[in-house]
């Protein structure tokens, strides 16, 4: 692999950038591979470098039915945090955000993680306590948060309005070294990483069936053909129901549409991202200039990747409540994305009825932050069959009620 | 240079000059001008800065589509970032500032980039910043950013208002050019009710200037009379101003009317969206030019040749003196006949194509204008930031230059791309055309409503229609079509249109042909973003070959005007780098809103004191005028004390607290949610919505009793009371009316739909007084009217009466542990009885108490408060509830779920008191620490403070908390942890603190 870095750059522009080469190939699927991972997203691509990377298993093939990156990766508000209330959820995020913090240099793709801080406001006094609560436990957690003060908040955020007339800010959990990364670099420096290290990328190759012998999968059935496998991962979030069902079991979650939108660029206005549950909405402000917004996901199910207006005027109405300058800003550009939810909001990484069939999904509004930790956790439990950090996460825990919610602190759990 | 013609502007009305500055230069226009218009009629060409490499921009288009003349409008609390020009209607007083540039738009340091552009290809930051790590953060990342971005950002404090407005209609048409007129007239002619938009002030679109005859007469004259024909239709609405912005499922649709932009300040709102139900949409949107990829095609002066005809025939205004023509198709020749006829210099018109032997070409030659066929322009020659010349090439070659032509302004016309993007929202798909090399609408792929049936329909050049006659007959057509849907019968018919035959264009996507890498690192298919051919072939080259991955590779298409100049050519030099046919590489998503929409109107006036409803009890006045320190509860706002004049609000709650539980006190608790259940199967339904049995409950008895959800979980808890055989009364939390209404409905009718039940939510009909503490009996008495005796009203009992000769319902319940009764009165008559109980309740010194008091009090009782020591993973056995849970009934919500592993798990935290050593305060939401850490570093725990507060009357910390084996563990001593590292001691107790035989309540 062709190393990138400013010297690089400086050489190829004198030959106007004719000598770059594929950042990932485009090969045609072998026959079998030791493991087949279904889904090139950031949580797929990322299981298939920790694969190679930390277990050393490279005769991987990722299978992806559109184009890399092309789901969840690509359409998310790009936050990474970690200040999560439960100690699975912690675990998995702290571990994922610890991964950001040296990912460009890991993968030599420059992913922009840029740890600007996250602050989530308590606008009533049931969300002040709730978000203590979570700095105490972060505090054990190995999760750097603390409760600052409103004039800290505006401090911090000089654009807030600390006394708005309906929810003034008592507060805010702040995690300085949270913040946002560029989304689809992380696919793409993944996908690159992969590449490398010999795994075939096979874009554009649909899944339509998975293949069982004797209750062990033998690999899956494919627009390419049949492609064979000793183990068989699922991470496609959006269509996870169906691709369990086509490996002969069911799964506790439901797809619905989540919404984002960003403005117009504008100069630098805001340096952190900021997340009013109260209200629900979020946003943060792109390296592009655009304030990067979201909020709650639709009530119906359905596979649309649109979204409904009716989320996007609550979302605008709450933060121009707390932001009011945003009133003068336009909206750019709306759009929608397919998020498998679970009944405790807690993602699936787990073994399957199917001996050989490892499943990744459920990550519901919160995938992207989790990205390196669910793949470096997904691994282990595919390679080992054990991981402390997706332990917790398993299907059973809907059995035996075992859930780990995190709506307790917060409304949303982006 | 650029100035005003003396003659000609179709829109402007020269009688009416308005002033207007421009980075604080006075400048003069006509009524009637755009302010690109404007700015060009005084001499200024360059109008901004580009996004990535700050090059100096012109004015490119005259519409919507505008990617570089974007401003700054407006002042204070009124200033407005990326403004387009193009669309910004001049005004007296209107005050731009240019963007994107330091010191000034003559004089940018950030232009530096554009001399290093060559080292900044597409995605070169993914490849380089890397090391050293910190640097990202705190060197490149704030350099990039404070480069990047457009405009300033905008203040708080927007003046003006915003309105949303709802309108069902039969037949929405979007866009009122010929083809949405003619899809109009056709409509009209029906009873359908039909909604007709056109985003401009003005109608007809492009079709005045182009020149074409319809139905014998001149198009001006055609549109004119069209438009007295609707206005007439009684069934016809025509908005202007208003822009399409959307089309979403089943018939909705979003327009984004621009009230009063074009007179800030005037009354009414400035902006109103419009949230239109249409049974059929038709959208007439036209088409936009494409420009051509020649080296040097971002220099001001060079624009679309339909925005230079624009600006010759609507607004007087001449971009150049001597105009080059650079074109593939024969529309462009209109630019060149333009030009001629308002007395301005053709220098020559430059055609990639062959030959150009159409009627317009010819009239072009017949006018004396030379017409270069076979060839192309090489390079684009400056004199400072003024245009000066081309350089012309064959388009078959390299580039090498046949001759210099002088020129001021370039035209360039690379064909037209039907606006399909209304059609695409929701789901209609597109064909390729060969004939021209456009997108088109497939009609056989068209979006689908509910039923599966076409619910939008395209008109005109949106359907792929380029001729005048095509335009009106397709226009007419469409309208039938939906109109049949709609259970209209219509008839369609074609005006005859002259002056609109054109010769077939050719694809010409990258100029000249055979150019090198130097001359493609020239030519730009995303201005903006400043997104050159070169950038969309190195994506190609690397691997980014999907049409996504180009598009966030380079950044093609996501500037403000989101690729509408751009894709189709971006698209095309991909396909050609990747040597395969366009449609193969498809179309990046089309999403709403067509052009960005100002978030003041999508919040519309829902902001501010309005955000949500403000909802107050019948005696919110009182509290207000009494002190009360508000907090918000859910959408209800509840005095969370009531301070006196230098009183602190612990002061405040202490004091409450014992004069309640010393004498007595009285709480609003209008606001707990109170939920009428009645009907034969009333009882049965309470019974699965409930742990515990309410069926056999008596009439005039309460009873508390515990919601969970399927998943086992309490949700809420209350007093039911029974008011008669078939009706019970429902108490929630606060803030837990809403949704616990909600969800009885969701039950109801979703599952139990067949059973005999009526809910409704009375909690605003009835104000509700608790009167609490030891001399609560003798208040009531005094009030007189019932009889509320130890003896005629026992604890959990309730009975209907008069109280103070107002009609009321009592309860004797205690959240407290005083003897307590809460009194519902009709709400219209709460403030009497409150202003009656003070009134009376002096002689006993009287307190009001607010929420902390409530909770204080209920936590020295050991009470559990639903939100502290629940939060959705608590179950009641966790709470020592397990009383409330009935074994006898074969099932209720919850049941089942509570019957699993884990929740049947002996290893489940349960619920304490918790006394620190010291007698401070545990800390809000700490936990109990255990040795050691987990398989993953954490610290183990074993419980948690679900709540914890100051008591006045103990004079200590309280708390209640989870804790592993819990009740077993009395007198244990824990450490909880304090956010700065530290612990703090507090010892396992009993929960209930106070009067734990219940003496106070049982009086």
């Amino acid at each position: 692999m062709r190393r990138y870095s400013a010297f690089a750059i400086a050489r190829e522009a004198l030959r106007y950038h004719t000598g770059w080469g594929r950042a990932w190939g485009a090969p045609a699927p072998k026959k079998h591979y030791d493991v087949v991972i279904v889904g090139a997203g950031g949580h797929g691509l990322a299981t298939a470098y920790y694969l190679g990377k930390n277990h050393g298993i490279t005769d991987v093939a990722i299978i992806e039915k559109g184009w890399l990156g092309g789901g969840n990766t690509g359409r998310n508000t790009t936050i990474i945090r970690s200040n999560y209330l439960q100690d699975p959820s912690a675990a998995i995020y702290e571990k994922a955000r610890s991964l950001y913090e040296t990912m460009s240099q890991d993968l030599n793709y420059n992913v922009m993680f840029s740890p600007r801080g996250v602050m989530m406001l308590a606008q009533t006094e049931h969300e002040k306590r709730g978000y203590l609560r979570t700095a105490h436990a972060n505090a054990l957690q190995g999760v750097k948060t603390e409760f600052i003060t409103p004039d800290r908040v505006r401090e911090i955020a000089p654009i807030i309005n600390i006394d708005g007339p309906r929810y003034p800010v008592l507060g805010a959990l702040w995690q300085a070294r949270a913040g946002t990364a560029r989304h689809d670099a992380v696919a793409w420096g993944y996908a690159r990483a992969c590449s490398d290290m010999g795994m075939d990328i096979i874009q554009t190759c649909e899944v339509t069936g998975v293949t069982r012998e004797g209750g062990k999968v033998t690999g899956v059935e494919t627009s390419k053909g049949h492609i064979g496998c000793n183990k068989l991962g699922i991470v496609v979030a959006g269509h996870s129901g169906q691709l369990a069902e086509m490996a002969g079991f069911r799964l506790p979650i439901e797809a619905v549409a989540l919404q984002a939108y960003v403005s117009e660029p504008i100069k630098p206005a805001l340096d952190c991202v900021i997340m009013a549950n109260t209200v629900h909405g979020y946003l943060s402000q792109s390296d592009k200039g655009e304030m990067v917004i979201g909020g709650g996901a639709d009530n119906h199910n359905n596979f649309t990747q649109r979204g409904s207006f009716s989320h996007i005027e609550e979302t605008t109405r709450a933060l121009i409540e707390t932001f009011p300058m945003l009133s003068r800003l336009k909206m750019l550009r709306q759009w929608g994305g397919i998020v498998d939810m679970t009944g405790d909001r807690s993602p699936i990484l787990s073994k399957t009825p199917v001996d050989g069939i490892f499943i990744n999904c459920g990550w519901g509004t919160g995938g992207f932050k989790a990205i390196p930790g669910s793949g470096w956790g997904f691994a282990e439990l595919m390679a080992k069959g054990h991981s402390p950090l997706t332990e917790a996460f398993g299907l059973e825990r809907f059995r035996e009620g075992r859930f780990i919610d995190e709506s307790v602190a917060a409304g949303v759990a982006h | 240079m650029s100035t005003r013609l003396s003659t000609g502007g179709r829109l402007i009305d020269r009688a009416k000059p308005v002033s207007f500055q421009f980075n604080g230069r006075k400048m003069q226009g006509f009524q009637g001008d755009n302010l690109a218009a404007a700015l060009l009629a005084n001499g200024q060409v360059v109008m901004g800065r580009s996004f990535k490499y700050h090059r100096p921009r012109g004015v490119v288009a005259s519409g919507a589509e505008e990617p570089n003349a974007l401003v700054g409008l407006g002042e204070g609390g009124r200033f407005e970032p990326n403004q387009r020009a193009t669309t910004t209607e001049l005004f007296d007083g209107l005050t731009a500032i240019s963007q994107n540039h330091w010191p000034s738009l003559d004089f940018d340091v950030g232009a530096v980039n554009s001399s290093l552009s060559r080292f900044l290809p597409a995605g070169f930051y993914y490849k380089t910043f890397i090391h050293p790590r910190a640097a990202w953060k705190h060197l490149f990342e704030p350099f990039i950013r404070k480069s990047a971005g457009l405009g300033k950002p905008s203040n708080p404090g927007d003046p003006d208002t915003y309105e949303h407005a709802y309108v069902h209609v039969d037949l929405l048409i979007v866009g009122g050019g010929i083809a949405g007129l003619q899809a109009a007239l056709t409509a009209a002619k029906t009873d359908a009710k039909v909604l007709l938009l056109e985003q401009e002030a003005h109608w007809g679109g492009r079709a005045p200037v182009d020149g074409a005859e319809i139905d014998g007469v001149a198009a001006e004259e055609w549109i004119k009379n069209a438009l007295q024909t609707l206005e007439a239709a009684p069934n016809v609405t025509l908005r202007k101003r208003c822009m399409g912005s959307g089309v979403y499922d089943h018939g909705y649709a979003l327009a984004y009317e621009r009230c009063t932009d074009h007179m800030p300040g005037a009354a009414g709102p400035r902006h109103r969206l419009w949230r239109i139900r249409a049974g059929q949409i038709i959208t007439a949107t036209g088409a936009l030019e494409r420009p051509l990829s020649f080296s040097g095609n971002d220099r001001p002066g060079v624009m679309l040749a339909s925005a230079l005809r624009d600006y010759i025939v609507n607004y007087g205004v001449s971009p150049g003196d001597r105009v080059v023509v650079v074109t593939n198709n024969d529309d462009a020749y209109r630019t060149a006949l333009a030009v001629k006829d308002s007395g301005l210099t053709v220098a020559c018109i430059i055609d990639a194509r062959a030959s150009a032997d159409g009627p317009l070409p010819q009239a072009c030659r017949d006018a004396g204008i030379r017409v270069e066929t076979g060839k192309a322009i090489a390079g684009v020659g400056m004199k400072g930031k003024a245009l000066k010349f081309v350089d012309i090439c064959a388009q078959a070659g390299e580039g090498s230059v046949l001759e210099t032509v002088g020129c001021d302004a370039v035209a360039m016309s690379g064909g037209w791309s039907p606006v399909v993007h209304l059609w695409s929202h929701c789901g209609g798909k597109l064909l390729w055309s060969e004939d021209n090399f456009h997108f088109y609408p497939d009609v056989t792929r068209f979006p689908t409503d509910h039923k599966g049936a076409q619910y939008v329909r395209t008109a005109g050049i949106a359907s792929g229609a380029m001729l005048t006659h095509e335009v009106l007959g397709n226009a007419s057509e469409s309208a039938v079509a939906a109109l049949e849907q709609l259970g209209h019968s219509a008839e369609a018919w074609r005006p005859s249109a002259t002056g609109s035959e054109e010769g077939a264009m050719a694809p010409v996507w990258v100029m000249p042909q055979g150019a090198s890498k130097a001359k493609k690192s020239k030519m730009w298919l995303d201005f903006q973003n400043d997104v050159k051919v070169s950038d969309v072939e190195l994506a190609a080259q690397e691997g980014y070959q999907s049409v996504e991955h180009t598009k966030r590779y380079t950044t093609l298409g996501m500037a403000t005007d989101q690729g509408k100049l751009s894709n189709i050519n971006g698209l095309a030099v991909l396909s050609g780098a990747l040597n395969q046919p366009i449609p193969q590489t498809g179309t990046t998503t089309f999403r709403p809103p067509y052009t960005p929409i100002s978030m003041g109107v999508i919040a519309g006036p829902g902001t501010g004191k309005t955000f949500q409803p403000l909802r107050k009890t019948p005696m919110h006045g009182w509290h207000e005028a009494n002190g009360a320190d508000w907090e918000p509860v859910g959408q209800w706002r509840r005095p969370y004390c009531y301070t006196k004049s230098g009183e602190s609000r612990e002061a405040a709650v202490s004091r409450e607290i014992r004069n309640t539980r010393d004498s007595l006190g009285l709480l609003d608790a209008s606001t707990l949610g109170k939920i009428l259940v009645t009907g034969p199967d009333a009882g049965k339904f309470l019974d699965m919505l409930y742990t515990n049995m309410m069926s056999t409950l008596k009439p005039g008895k309460c009873r508390y009793g515990l919601m969970c959800n399927e998943n086992g979980f309490l949700m809420d808890d209350g007093v039911v009371a029974r008011l008669d055989e078939n009706s019970f009364l429902v108490h929630t939390t606060s803030g837990g009316a809403d949704h616990m209404h909600a969800h009885m409905e969701d039950w109801l009718q979703c599952e139990w739909w067949d059973w005999k039940v009526y809910t409704a939510n009375l909690t605003e009909q009835y104000a509700q007084i608790a009167v609490v503490g030891p001399n609560a009996r003798k208040l009531l008495e005094k009030l007189g009217g019932m009889d509320v005796s130890k003896e005629a009203m026992a604890f959990m009992e309730h009975a209907d009466g008069e109280l103070a000769e107002l009609p009321v319902r009592v309860y004797r319940i205690s959240f407290s542990g005083e003897l307590s009764y809460e009194i519902a009165v009709p709400a219209n008559r709460g403030l009497e009885l409150w202003e009656k109980i003070v009134e009376a309740g002096a002689e006993w010194n009287i307190t009001p108490y607010g929420t902390e008091a409530l909770h204080v009090m209920r936590a020295e009782k050991g009470f559990i408060m639903i939100g502290d020591e629940t939060d959705g993973t608590v179950i009641p056995q966790d709470l020592n509830l397990s009383w409330a849970i009935s074994k006898k009934k074969e099932d209720f919500l919850g049941k089942r779920a509570q019957a699993r592993s884990h929740m049947a798990s002996a290893e489940r935290w349960k619920l304490v008191g918790l006394e620190t050593i010291d007698g401070s305060v545990l800390p809000d939401g700490a936990y109990a620490l255990a040795e050691g850490t987990n398989e993953n570093g954490q610290r183990n725990t074993q419980g948690r403070v679900t709540s914890t507060y100051h008591s006045p009357t103990l004079g200590r910390g309280i708390a209640m908390g989870l804790v592993l084996h819990g009740p077993d563990r009395m007198g244990e001593v824990l450490k909880f942890n304090k956010v700065d590292g530290s612990a703090v001691e507090a010892k396992i107790v009993d929960p209930v603190f106070y009067d734990k035989d219940g003496e106070k309540q049982n009086v």
